[in-house]
């Protein structure tokens, strides 16, 4: 809706982000960023695959400060993310959120994303948003499932045995790594192009007409 | 231990200082207790922090504190009767990869008819072990996984003696919290009391089926598999049992003590 319609029509301030979700997110923004570069260094020491991460954008300066990174970060990061899960599944955040998620939503959101035409409305996601947050929080699981096979993967061995065993729970962990900082590409070129969700995930609120209680079109 | 690791003149005590070769040529130099500085030359940190940090004191000792927080979490998570999971020998990795802080022509060349195993702290007989009498005792095999600081694995088979058998042998203080290592290619390292007294932690004579080669640790090494590979030192020449903490080589730049698989 172009804003000098927004002016004239009567508006009311709506919460979309309540701020324990604005809190948690921006702690996960630093927890992440910090397990990702930090991460990059400890794989650089073998890499797994043929290349290596460049040097600046890793964490830590050699091997041993990497890892001390990683494993203290480590408890912001599950930490954070414990919070946010319990208040999620406790609040109705998770179900408000991120259901309905049907193939047929997707489908549709995607071909309209697609074509640039999917509207972004503040206070609700679309089924494309459901899909890649859903998506991004069960990488997330995976990356720290993996990352404590690959910790204890003795005291743990169930858990690395149902991974698949050390070497494969490394490269769950890379993929699970990989997808997340695709995510998160993919979040920061959103951001860019709507810029005022990033506003939102601050301050949690938005503007929106009064005839329309939810927000929605 | 790591493989193809620079190290790094600690101080000037005589440690052997080899130029970092192929394996992390952007490190800078590494000093003991100065271990993360390396972190604050980032562009990260502005964005991590967001304030002057010029000296990274602060951050350090955070990361300190909670890598002691990490070994009480290790402690806690460490069950004395699990097992690590052991292979069949089709599994062994061939070659097994040798691995140090100094390059693999520097391995110590030692004489295993003169060598001798010294024993001291809190045990009642401190007398000298020499490679037969060790050898006399029973000894125990095992197929594991050895999993370097690093990332890799590789996976070997060990022989030697129980060290709980030996511990209980020289009559060492069991209750006391650490046992130190010292080896005679200047390695030095400890472990808790119970991955010691661990089932499957041995003093390995052999590997496979031939006395230990000198690149995996000839004469004595400890075999921890429920330990990251630094934790396993090799060519040992002492070991002594303690309540002083007696930390190690690595781990006194700031590889986690604790360090359980």
């Amino acid at each position: 809706m172009p804003a000098e319609q927004l002016e004239r029509r009567p508006t009311r301030w709506i919460v979309i982000h309540p701020l324990l979700v604005r809190l948690t997110h921006w702690v996960n923004a630093v927890a992440i960023v910090c397990m990702v570069m930090s991460g990059w260094g400890i794989y650089n020491a073998s890499p797994l695959f043929g290349f290596r991460f460049p040097p600046w954008a890793t964490l830590g300066g050699w091997l041993g400060g990497a890892i001390a990174w990683h494993l203290a970060t480590l408890w912001l990061l599950v930490g954070n993310a414990m919070v946010y899960l319990v208040y999620g599944l406790m609040s109705g955040h998770f179900v408000r959120s991120f259901l309905p998620l049907t193939p047929g939503g997707i489908w549709r959101d995607l071909v309209r994303a697609m074509s640039l035409r999917l509207s972004h409305p503040p206070g609700t996601y679309n089924a494309v948003q459901r899909l890649t947050y859903v998506g991004v929080l069960l990488l997330g699981a995976m990356a720290v499932l993996s990352g404590l096979a690959l910790w204890k993967p003795v005291q743990l061995q169930t858990l690395a045995a149902l991974l698949g065993g050390y070497e494969v729970a490394r490269r769950i962990h890379f993929l699970a790594m990989a997808g997340i900082v695709g995510f998160v590409g993919l979040h920061l070129l959103m951001v860019t192009l709507v810029p005022r969700s990033l506003w939102g995930m601050l301050i949690g609120r938005a503007r929106v007409p009064l005839a329309d209680p939810k927000g929605l079109r | 231990m790591t493989r193809r690791r620079s190290i790094v003149d600690l101080s000037g005590a005589g440690r052997i200082g080899i130029s970092r070769a192929n394996h992390a040529p952007q490190l800078e130099q590494v000093q003991r207790r100065l271990f993360l500085r390396g972190a604050f030359s980032l562009g990260a940190l502005g964005l991590l922090t967001g304030c002057d940090l010029q000296d990274g004191d602060a951050i350090d000792r955070v990361l300190w504190a909670m890598s002691r927080f990490n070994d009480r979490v290790q402690a806690w998570m460490f069950d004395p009767k699990r097992l690590a999971p052991t292979y069949p020998a089709s599994a062994i990795t061939k070659p097994f990869p040798f691995n140090a802080f100094y390059p693999e022509d520097s391995v110590p060349d030692i004489d295993g008819a003169s060598w001798h195993l010294e024993v001291s702290g809190l045990v009642q007989d401190r007398s000298p072990w020499t490679l037969q009498r060790l050898r006399s005792l029973p000894q125990q095999a095992q197929i594991t996984r050895h999993i370097c600081i690093e990332g890799w694995s590789a996976i070997g088979q060990w022989s030697g003696v129980p060290f709980r058998d030996f511990l209980v042998r020289v009559g060492a203080d069991t209750r006391a919290r650490y046992v130190g290592f010292k080896c005679a290619d200047r390695y030095y390292t400890s472990l808790d009391m119970a991955t010691a007294l661990h089932p499957q932690t041995i003093l390995a004579l052999d590997y496979g089926d031939q006395p230990l080669p000198p690149e995996y640790g000839f004469p004595l090494k400890l075999r921890v598999p429920t330990k990251l590979g630094f934790k396993n030192p090799k060519h040992i020449a002492a070991l002594f049992v303690t309540n002083d903490y007696p930390g190690g080589y690595w781990e006194d730049q700031g590889y986690n003590w604790f360090s359980g698989s």
